[in-house]
């Protein structure tokens, strides 16, 4: 157990967006959080991460209580996150981008060996590579995607955060987004993934919740819940 | 006449170091914050005024007159931020901006009464005798103030082109929360920010001193020059400051020179509130579609 969330509870000025919310990330596998627009996916990435205050309730990382670290502490134990949005530094080029992922490295590794790694992040992404001296402004929707996951992955995380990678990309494009996480699982990378397409979460993910306007409505095998029939009805269309 | 030409330029070389480093100064903080900072011309005469009494009145040897006078600055600076930098506190840029005149205004007054209003300097570093060159004069100090400027703008450049360090304060400003998650931490950087900022405005003081001599009042005006040269050239963009500086400083020598000495600022503000209504992205700034859409806006 890597990450693990206990009877989480946040709110929104008067809005409950998290109601006693509990999930375990597991070392090596990809948990899948999903459910609508509004059920509070976004909000547990940014419990997770410090970004908003969190009324009841703990989170162990590796059974250290980080509940109350702010964000640049909690990135610097090992969470990487590829936040909503992408929040991508548009004006800098993609190297530096990944550069900056690997900000916290700086310090104790070598510059060599930081470049050694964007080469290697470079293999998973080959387009970013050709594209490694363009702004990041100027990439496209999937690419800018995929910067915003090798940025995370630069900097040797122990877990990463997916918050909607998939959104407003094409659906070919997702898909492709889809595979690499994938291969980040082969890997051997933890990863959460939140996400609105729920059946193609549910595809690659090992377990998952369903989360409804903040509670956790369902959990399980993720293959399992593709086979539910209240979760083929709500979120897969069927 | 060419003799004229060749004196306005030696007067307009150290002017446009001092304007090009205020400007500097100020394109640094809104690099790491956002925050236009019009405080700025208030650590050059920190920097003078503490330099005129360490080192003219108490003849303190001169590098430990530097020291503590930049380090007066450094400090007033970082109490600064803590006073304007107010993330996620629903505070808009111009609460901060006021926030920083009034910061202006205040170390100016506290200035006047600590010391006095009357004008100051400190004798030169290298003496004071002109250097003719093609019947011109140009003071020693001037080379000084040109050589120094130099080498901290190059250094400044090296740091955010070619640091991680320069580069994730680089980061903080454009998205403080992308920063943080990445394991910046976000407030030490733009604390190093104000560090930095006002200690390059105290440098300027330092050296300004002995050529243009300093009051309690003077950093206001400098502030409005540092501003006007960062908005010319491009806000954030440092190559854009240094040739905004230099560009004012030409501008009002000759005006000096070949009109009249009283014209000089007329001339500044002219050219900045066209620089402000025409091209506010100035000469090196971004010409993102962003902009335009928002100069249509006003327009309409």
């Amino acid at each position: 157990m890597i990450i693990k969330i206990k009877d989480l509870d946040v709110f929104y000025k008067n809005i409950h967006a998290l109601k006693k919310v509990s999930v375990s990330i597991e070392n090596g596998k990809i948990i899948g959080l999903v459910g609508g627009n509004g059920a509070g996916k976004s909000t547990m990435i940014k419990s997770i991460t410090g970004l908003v205050p969190i009324k009841n309730g703990k989170i162990f990382f590796n059974d250290r209580d980080i509940t109350r670290l702010d964000s640049a502490s909690i990135a610097r134990l090992g969470i990487s996150t590829v936040p909503e949005g992408r929040r991508l530094f548009a004006p800098m080029t993609v190297q530096d981008n990944m550069n900056l992922g690997a900000y916290l490295r700086f310090k104790n590794e070598k510059k060599k060996d930081i470049e050694k790694d964007i080469k290697k992040i470079f293999e998973l992404f080959p387009r970013l590579m050709e594209r490694k001296n363009q702004t990041a402004g100027t990439l496209s929707g999937g690419e800018q995607q995929m910067l915003a996951i090798a940025r995370a992955l630069m900097a040797k995380p122990k877990a990463i955060l997916m918050d909607e990678p998939s959104t407003g990309l094409a659906p070919l494009i997702a898909k492709e987004i889809f595979k690499v996480i994938k291969s980040l699982k082969n890997r051997g990378y933890t990863i959460l993934l939140i996400e609105q397409s729920a059946r193609m979460a549910l595809k690659i993910s090992d377990y998952a919740y369903v989360l409804e306007s903040g509670k956790i409505v369902l959990k399980g095998k993720a293959s399992d819940l593709l086979k539910d029939e209240s979760v083929q009805k709500a979120y897969l269309g069927v | 006449m060419l003799t004229d030409v060749i004196q306005a330029i030696f007067a307009a070389l150290p002017v446009g170091c001092i304007y090009a480093l205020v400007a500097l100064g100020v394109a640094l903080i809104y690099n790491a914050t956002n925050i236009i900072n019009f405080a700025q011309g208030e650590f050059v005469m920190l920097g003078g005024m503490s330099m005129v009494t360490l080192y003219g009145e108490m003849h303190v040897p001169i590098y430990l007159s530097i020291f503590a006078s930049v380090a007066i600055a450094t400090i007033i600076g970082m109490a600064l931020m803590k006073v304007a930098y107010r993330p996620g506190k629903n505070t808009s840029l111009i609460i901060v901006l006021i926030i920083t005149i009034g910061a202006s205004l205040f170390i100016s007054g506290s200035a006047m009464h600590i010391w006095d209003a009357d004008i100051h300097r400190f004798p030169a570093f290298s003496g004071e005798k002109p250097i003719v060159f093609l019947g011109a004069a140009i003071v020693p100090q001037s080379l000084w103030v040109i050589g120094l400027t130099f080498l901290l703008v190059i250094s400044l450049v090296c740091y955010f082109q070619f640091t991680i360090h320069g580069k994730a304060m680089k980061a903080c400003a454009l998205d403080r929360t992308a920063a943080g998650l990445l394991g910046i931490k976000v407030k030490r950087m733009v604390l190093i920010s104000f560090a930095m900022s006002s200690a390059l405005g105290a440098l300027a003081g330092i050296i300004m001193t002995p050529l243009t001599m300093i009051d309690y009042s003077g950093g206001m005006l400098l502030a409005i020059k540092g501003f006007s040269a960062a908005m010319l050239g491009g806000m954030g963009s440092f190559v854009g400051a240094v040739i905004g500086g230099f560009v004012f400083s030409f501008l009002e020598s000759f005006t000096a020179t070949f009109v009249s000495g009283s014209f000089k600022e007329l001339v500044t503000f002219i050219v900045i509130i066209n620089v402000l209504l025409f091209m506010p992205n100035g000469i090196m700034g971004p010409r993102s579609k962003e902009g335009l859409e928002e100069e249509e806006v006003l327009g309409e």
